[in-house]
């Protein structure tokens, strides 16, 4: 692996703790994730890698209950301080969901809105183009270039995941954050969006909760390992899965928990 | 107890229900069957009115008109007059007595019936021509065969004479029954064959505009906000509380409010459809917000996410996304509101719609009355002619309601079968 150019320091967090309500949900979160990786994120369901990754886009801002404490530094920024503007985060950092979520209107309006919205392509060919663009990156122009206008909904699961891929990159933001992307797919369609995540880290850099540890093995250079809301060992994911040096991150890998 | 015995009981248990429910939806029918039976039975004659065949001389000697009439000769010409001769024409009448029992067989109006139509129809002057008259209520009721004539002369409405005038008129043949164009162009009047539904009608259309212009955005707003933007605490807790409750609030409570409100302390003109209106749309707004909360929170939250995750700020996420999915569901909300608010009567009552209004109004400004109120001031008339007409008022009445309702059926699934 080339170790000299993808070791810059993207997003860093710093002693995260969330809280929902009385309830912690993330102790002492300290991660280090690099520009143009993948880092896959593991650990048994409840965990609290979902609500890490929700912190980066500050998603969790919409819980009212949800409460945090710490830093996250995205290029050595941190996005909780009070003049940061989350519209502007979140364009900055793009987000795939769990279940495909593409709203109910046509193909070309999926993608086109947030460029709308953020005032990127000014003409109705600027935004046509944008639309070209981040659906062939998302490797679906092809399926879908004559029927742009039918309803985002009418498209196969693994199709509007990578619909959403597509809206997510749509803005050209430096992160994706994909929530278990292909929990909901069929084989088939996971190994698409997996080709799919291998493109897209020349351009971005992608952190993935997974529940399948072959996925994290297959697309991801760096894992970290959630448990009840501590992370317990990060490392590239050759060493993680090869020789864990924490004896649950072993157990968990090796399915004897989880 | 066996295992058939038991999975005998388990089967009879069964047919039970159902019968049970079938008993139900039959009782439910039944009950709708009688009072469609009973309103259109009573009501459908009230669409056609009979009418007395005359032959009218417009010669200009008749009319007293010289040989070039102007404008104002024909304004001059005595039509009641001149609409009396050929009446008496028709039938031999002697004394007093029976030259008014002749004319009482005709509409009080037969003078602008006649004026109109000649007024209307200059270029018939000199010519002999068949005009129909409407018949008086008591006539109507007599060939729509509500009155029976097998009882003593004091104790009906039409005298012996009047009697033997009818039988000769339906020898001659001048005597049929057609369109009542009065029952949907005129408003209400003392006269039963002149009293129409127009003036309650678009009393009814404009009360339930004022009502869609003024609840309808406040409604969609406040839930909008309550649903989407309002923090969770202790206080939209207690308004949510005191919406339910005012949904629940008898109308009439909210009559008094607009009686002290609107005609008190804003001094608005009283009896109008604009003040019914407003009192209308209190009453409805929080029967609207109720259903736009709900279709609200059906929206699934992961939209909401989509919206956010692309850089969408709050309100862009539920102008753009959230509220036209809910659509659908706030548009059939609000027509069902206002299709309860046409059928309200009670807060009417008392900003004073019931009045006796016999001009059709032209402007939410004018005295007006309402379809159901109508149906109430009828119903206390004692004239046989009325309750025919309060029958047909249901009927055009019910005939809204189901459109409304049908409409929003319609709007719901045809929004929603687009996308899903």
């Amino acid at each position: 692996m080339d170790l000299t150019m993808d070791n810059k320091i993207k997003i860093k967090s710093n002693n995260l703790n969330v809280f929902y309500g009385q309830k912690q949900a993330l102790f002492d979160i300290n991660l280090e994730i690099n520009q143009n990786e993948v880092t896959a994120l593991i650990g048994p369901s409840g965990c609290g890698k979902s609500t890490f990754i929700r912190c980066i886009n500050r998603m969790n801002d919409v819980i009212d209950i949800c409460r945090m404490e710490g830093q996250i530094q995205i290029d050595d920024k941190n996005i909780y301080d009070p003049g940061v503007d989350v519209v502007q985060l979140r364009e900055k950092v793009g987000m795939v969901f769990q279940k495909p979520n593409p709203f109910p209107k046509s193909i070309y309006e999926n993608v086109s809105y947030g460029p709308k919205i953020h005032g990127i392509g000014e003409s109705k060919d600027d935004l046509d183009q944008i639309v070209e663009n981040s659906l062939k990156r998302a490797a679906l122009w092809n399926e879908v270039k004559d029927r742009l206008e039918e309803p985002g909904t009418s498209l196969s699961g693994g199709q509007q995941q990578r619909l959403c891929i597509a809206r997510a990159i749509s803005v050209n933001p430096e992160i994706i954050l994909m929530d278990e992307p292909c929990s909901a797919l069929d084989p088939i369609a996971t190994a698409k969006i997996e080709e799919l995540i291998d493109e897209l880290k020349k351009t971005f850099t992608i952190v993935i909760v997974t529940h399948s540890m072959a996925q994290a093995v297959r697309v991801s250079q760096k894992t970290g390992f959630f448990h009840m809301g501590k992370i317990i060992e990060v490392g590239t994911t050759e060493q993680i899965f090869k020789n864990p040096t924490n004896n649950m991150t072993q157990d968990y890998i090796t399915g004897r928990f989880g | 107890m066996t295992k058939e015995q038991r999975l005998k009981k388990r089967y009879s248990a069964e047919k039970r229900f159902k019968a049970y429910g079938i008993i139900s939806v039959c009782a439910a029918l039944l009950f709708v069957g009688i009072l469609v039976f009973k309103v259109f039975s009573e009501g459908s004659g009230a669409f056609v009115k009979t009418a007395i065949q005359l032959e009218l001389d417009l010669s200009k000697e008749k009319l007293n008109l010289p040989e070039k009439p102007t404008k104002e000769d024909f304004e001059n010409i005595d039509f009641y007059d001149f609409a009396q001769q050929h009446i008496l024409k028709i039938y031999p009448a002697i004394t007093t007595k029976e030259k008014k029992e002749l004319l009482t067989l005709f509409s009080s109006d037969f003078e602008y019936e006649v004026k109109d139509f000649i007024l209307s129809n200059k270029n018939l002057i000199g010519q002999k021509v068949f005009f129909k008259i409407t018949a008086a209520s008591d006539l109507d009721q007599m060939h729509k065969g509500n009155y029976t004539r097998d009882i003593p002369e004091e104790r009906r409405k039409v005298s012996n004479f009047q009697l033997k005038i009818y039988d000769f008129l339906l020898k001659e043949n001048k005597i049929s029954k057609i369109f009542n164009n009065y029952l949907f162009s005129n408003g209400d009047s003392r006269n039963p064959e002149i009293a129409g539904i127009g003036g309650a009608m678009l009393g009814s259309f404009f009360s339930i505009i004022v009502c869609l212009i003024i609840s309808f955005p406040i409604a969609l707003l406040a839930a909008v906000y309550l649903e989407e933007f309002a923090p969770k605490n202790a206080f939209t807790d207690f308004i949510e509380i005191n919406i339910n409750n005012l949904a629940a609030v008898p109308s009439i409570v909210f009559g008094l409010l607009g009686l002290g409100i609107l005609l008190n302390v804003f001094e608005l003109p009283r009896s109008t459809s604009l003040v019914g209106g407003i009192t209308l749309a209190l009453m409805t707004l929080p029967r609207i917000i109720i259903p736009c909360r709900a279709s609200l929170k059906a929206v699934p939250p992961s939209i909401r996410e989509g919206a956010l995750a692309v850089g969408a700020s709050k309100v862009q996420s539920v102008m753009h996304h959230v509220v036209p999915l809910a659509m659908p569901g706030t548009l059939s909300g609000t027509i069902i509101g206002l299709a309860q608010a046409l059928g309200e009567t009670a807060p009417l009552l008392l900003i004073g719609m019931v009045a006796f209004v016999v001009q059709v109004p032209g402007t939410p400004m004018d005295p007006s009355s309402s379809l159901p109120v109508q149906v109430y001031l009828w119903s206390e008339s004692a004239e046989r002619g009325f309750v025919e007409k309060t029958s047909a008022t249901i009927m055009m009445l019910l005939g809204f309601l189901i459109a409304m309702n049908s409409i929003a059926v319609y709007a719901r699934q045809k929004f929603e079968k687009k996308w899903i």
